[in-house]
């Protein structure tokens, strides 16, 4: 599977993405909990893009490892990025209407995650998930 | 937009989501039910979940919700038939559903809705 880029900027979107996701989860052959909590996740970080970041985009792309297959999907915008990263983390802390899982929620449901960002500068979260 | 049907079954309604759903027709759906539960009188509510492959925060919160909306309304929610790796990831995420009542499928669920008096008014 070659990388997909897609758009983020509207519900619909949001969908897609995790179609996008899914589908390439199960080409890596993650399990069915694997599959489920990576695509939880995208849920979260598509939505961030799209409700704190003002619209964006993700990059999904199947990802390997010697012979361990993966996922890895990267969430940009252009948005106003975030001030403070490990408060924006923390579980309950939400600037918007959400319970403030979303960010904290999505990396405890991935192998790997990293975040990219500075107050008017947009945020890029990139998270990737091994099958085992 | 595409809603979200809601059967009247006896005095439950029956919502039984079958898409991929989007935040949109979540936030209408509850509406919907709050407007249906009040048009019927209904005394429970039977939210099917069978379909649905992930439940995030956003599905989650508008879960409990609409069970906190149906109480007000004088109506019982059950939320029926999430799948295992729903429920793994919904708890590892760091949602517990609190305040919920859940069964495993739709017969299960009217089940509890009666026996909590759910059809005899």
């Amino acid at each position: 599977m070659t990388a997909q880029e897609l758009p983020i900027s509207g519900d619909a979107d949001v969908v897609r993405v995790r179609q996008a996701v899914r589908a390439a989860a199960v080409e890596a052959k993650l399990s069915l909990v694997d599959q489920t909590k990576l695509v939880t996740a995208a849920s979260e970080l598509a939505r961030n893009t799209l409700t704190y970041g003002g619209g964006g985009g993700a990059l999904v792309e199947q990802v390997q490892n010697g012979l361990r297959k993966g996922v890895k999907a990267v969430f940009h915008d252009k948005g106003p990025g975030i001030a403070d990263v490990a408060q924006a983390l923390t579980d309950g802390f939400t600037s918007g209407s959400g319970m403030g899982l979303g960010l904290g929620g999505a990396r405890r449901l991935v192998d790997e995650f990293a975040i990219d960002t500075a107050p008017g500068d947009g945020t890029t979260v990139t998270v990737v998930k091994w099958a085992r | 937009m595409e809603r979200l049907p809601i059967l009247k079954i006896g005095q439950m309604l029956l919502v039984s989501i079958q898409v991929d759903l989007r935040d949109d027709m979540v936030v209408a759906l509850q509406e919907d039910l709050a407007d249906r539960i009040v048009e019927t009188g209904a005394r429970g509510v039977v939210i099917d979940i069978t379909a649905l492959d992930i439940v995030d925060s956003f599905t989650g919160r508008m879960l409990a919700t609409m069970a906190a909306l149906s109480r007000v309304l004088d109506a019982d929610t059950v939320v029926v038939g999430m799948r295992p790796a729903v429920a793994i990831t919904l708890v590892e995420l760091g949602l517990s559903l609190d305040g919920i009542k859940t069964a495993l499928d739709v017969e299960r669920g009217m089940r509890l809705l009666s026996l909590a008096g759910g059809t005899a008014r």
